[in-house]
């Protein structure tokens, strides 16, 4: 054990103190703290990236004031103006596009762009025309007081959750949370994994390249130099990871103390920091959120109150979990990968297979959020090689204990199983020069005694 | 009692014997050579006595016991495949490799200095491994072989990408470690070392042992009926029966002969004849290289 340490050490000390590791270390959360005040500031000043739109109605005038203006666009009227002119001109004289409106077919407005708009450019013009076509039509059932009715009857219906457990108890819920949470989980997850296998699996080409590993497993077993490397790495992965969340919330607070102190900007700054501290990580259902929110600062504290309703415990206990039996799953299956190839460029026929599943697990964990409760889901969160991806989606959704358990039971078997295979792929490929290896050399080297 | 002793080893890699029944026997404080064309088997065995790989069948000694994973702490392994981690640091690297042998920090220390002075390497302490030339690294891997002083050491072709000086310098540092008391396990190519430095040899051809003994035993065994003899002053050789001339050559002032005898002739015989030819200043009956013995060896089983 005390050799395993060692190597560990080595393995640590050496990426610890490489200049890309230092350089990557301070400014991912210097340029990560920049994306969160640059954000919101950004959806705050309303950029002045206007696109200028012409409006133009065939022969009627009753629509063509009724598209507002955005933040990004404006809407122009051009009263009487002739299409067949305007389409050859409209870019000369600094519009955007034309929305061409003839009564003749008022459900199919026409929009004139030289690129293919966005979407939500479309569903503003579309909405806003639709809006005001419903409104001419109830006009004509000549109703009185239409005006103060339609103001009447607008209402706004926003469900709250509630989740009720065993004793009967009902604690509030967020499905956008749970949403956030479960998106965050995955992701993190995937990148976790897949970032520090691959390094597992270019240290062990390296040793193999340098020629240094004869010589090193002269004196400790390959295992406990496949061991060795896995941990070290696992642990600058940690290091790193636990750097980022300090210096992000070290450079946020600094920031937030000193460059920005405008009322209003500060305090939705402020929300969306805290919600994003909450995650450790920029996801964008949390920014929209905040952005949809911003006016309503109460409706934001309800969401961390109902965020802080999580079974928080049971999300850090599993994500540890299922961060360090995936690791040590596809970790080792990468140092396999390793040993088997001379060098980088050979890997690829080997990667597909692996890459599959996470890939997989990683869409399953998006439909997950859509319906957590899905046959796939449960099969998905139930296999180990894409389990640790989609069950940390499906846990802030609630996850029934007894699949938990099977989940969990079957990763530790599955990973103690990969270890040991990929520990005799390791021992054999090590030691292989020059000859291009494929499954089904690899298949006998798991067969190999001794 | 040999030191290490490696009886009936059999390995496989699939369909392909790597090794068939190969025995070998290491005397205590012994140089012993592992020859064998490329493909033979010997980075197999080397591998199989440090126990990276482990035999289908047979057994392994070392001190009269059966080896043990801990031997390891007591033999010393230089790969013929062998490297460096490039990006690490000289001194780093070599009390890495110190602490993987079980040796604890301060006494890996104390003995490193010692090692760097001796091969004068100490101003490359502190240089990253890729600054240094291909002889130097060899130099710095030699010392992590040596340096937490092995019982048994094997070298895997030790004089590669060594300079004529360095090499000398390194053989030195072998035969001073037998004096030791190392028993050295010495696997190359290169004959002229094998003659140098061996004591005794296995030679392996297709997994299988064709040659062993003491270097100068099998030298004796192939050395036929030839025999080198050199005279004072040119000189007139007589052509008769007895011997045939392979080679004459006068250079200043002496005449090397080379001859081979026919039939069942003593060499007291030969000298008595040859004596009156003028003054013999030596005479050795001619023995073969090592390099012609292992061509004619391993032709004549192909």
């Amino acid at each position: 054990m005390n050799k395993v340490s060692v190597i560990i050490k080595r393995e640590y000390l050496t990426r610890v103190r490489k200049k890309s590791f230092i350089i990557m270390t301070v400014l991912a959360p210097l340029l990560m703290a920049s994306l969160i005040l640059v954000m919101p500031l950004m959806m705050m000043s309303g950029s002045k990236e206007y696109k200028k739109i012409a409006v133009i109605e065939e022969s009627t005038s009753e629509f063509g004031n009724v598209i507002p203006d955005t933040k990004d666009a404006d809407f122009e009227y051009l009263p009487g103006a002739d299409i067949n002119e305007m389409i050859n001109k409209f870019e000369s004289e600094g519009y955007y596009g034309i929305v061409y409106i003839s009564p003749l077919a008022i459900n199919n407005p026409v929009i004139y762009s030289k690129k293919q708009p966005p979407i939500g450019l479309l569903e503003h013009i579309s909405g806003s025309l639709e809006k005001e076509i419903e409104k001419k039509k109830l006009l004509q059932y000549n109703i009185e007081n239409l005006d103060s009715i339609l103001k009447q009857i607008r209402t706004n219906v926003s469900p709250v959750t509630k989740i009720v457990d065993e004793a009967g108890q009902t604690t509030e819920t967020s499905t956008g949370v749970a949403m956030g949470l479960a998106y965050l989980g995955g992701l993190l997850m995937y990148m976790l994994v897949f970032i520090f296998g691959s390094q597992v699996m270019r240290g062990v080409i390296e040793e193999k390249t340098n020629r240094v590993v004869e010589v090193i497993v002269s004196s400790v077993r390959p295992a406990q130099l496949m061991m060795g490397k896995i941990i070290g790495i696992a642990l600058v992965g940690l290091t790193q990871f636990m750097i980022w969340i300090f210096l992000t919330i070290a450079t946020v607070a600094i920031l937030r103390g000193t460059v920005l102190k405008t009322g209003n900007m500060t305090e939705v700054t402020q929300n969306i920091t805290q919600s994003v501290m909450e995650s450790n990580q920029v996801n964008v259902p949390s920014v929209q959120e905040a952005q949809e929110l911003s006016p309503e600062l109460a409706e934001f504290s309800k969401v961390f109150e109902t965020a802080m309703n999580q079974n928080w415990l049971l999300i850090i206990f599993s994500f540890v979990f299922y961060f360090i039996t995936g690791y040590l799953l596809y970790a080792s299956i990468f140092a396999a990968i390793g040993s088997a190839v001379d060098n980088e460029t050979e890997t690829q026929q080997f990667m597909l297979p692996i890459t599959i599943p996470i890939i997989l697990a990683l869409f399953v964990a998006i439909g997950t959020m859509q319906n957590p409760e899905s046959q796939l889901s449960l099969w998905f969160s139930l296999i180990p090689l894409t389990s640790p991806i989609v069950m940390m989606a499906r846990i802030p959704f609630s996850v029934p204990a007894w699949q938990l358990v099977v989940s969990m039971a079957l990763m530790v078997v599955t990973f103690i199983a990969f270890v040991w295979m990929a520990a005799k792929v390791y021992r054999t490929g090590i030691l292989m020069y020059g000859k291009k290896t494929s499954w089904k050399e690899i298949w006998k080297w798991l067969r190999y005694s001794g | 009692m040999p030191l290490f002793e490696a009886r009936n080893i059999t390995k496989r890699f699939g369909d392909f014997t790597a090794l068939d029944s190969v025995s070998i026997s290491v005397p205590e404080r012994s140089i012993y050579g592992l020859l064998g064309p490329n493909g033979a088997g010997k980075t197999t065995l080397i591998r199989i006595i440090n126990q990276i790989t482990g035999p289908d069948t047979g057994e392994l000694f070392l001190n009269g016991r059966r080896l043990q994973p801990d031997d390891v702490m007591t033999i010393g392994y230089l790969p013929e495949e062998r490297g460096l981690y490039k990006k690490m640091k000289v001194g780093e690297q070599a009390l890495y490799f110190a602490q993987l042998k079980g040796l604890s920090k301060s006494e890996a220390m104390k003995r490193l200095k010692y090692w760097f002075k001796k091969l004068e390497i100490v101003d490359w302490w502190g240089k990253k491994v890729e600054e240094l030339s291909k002889g130097m690294q060899q130099k710095v891997q030699f010392v992590t072989t040596v340096l937490h002083e092995p019982k048994l050491i094997i070298f895997d072709e030790p004089f590669t990408g060594f300079d004529p000086v360095n090499a000398n310098i390194i053989k030195n540092e072998i035969l001073f470690l037998r004096e030791r008391g190392a028993t050295i396990i010495f696997s190359t190519h290169n004959m002229s070392s094998v003659e140098e430095l061996c004591d005794n040899i296995t030679l392996i051809n297709k997994a299988r042992t064709i040659l062993e003994g003491s270097v100068s035993q099998i030298r004796k065994e192939w050395a036929g009926n030839e025999y080198e003899m050199v005279f004072n002053g040119e000189i007139k050789v007589p052509v008769n029966g007895l011997y045939d001339i392979l080679e004459q050559n006068s250079e200043n002032g002496k005449t090397i002969l080379r001859i081979s005898t026919k039939g069942e002739i003593s060499s007291n015989e030969i000298l008595q004849t040859l004596m009156k030819s003028g003054n013999i200043i030596s005479f050795n009956p001619a023995l073969p290289s090592m390099n012609e013995i292992f061509i004619r060896v391993v032709e004549s089983r192909n």
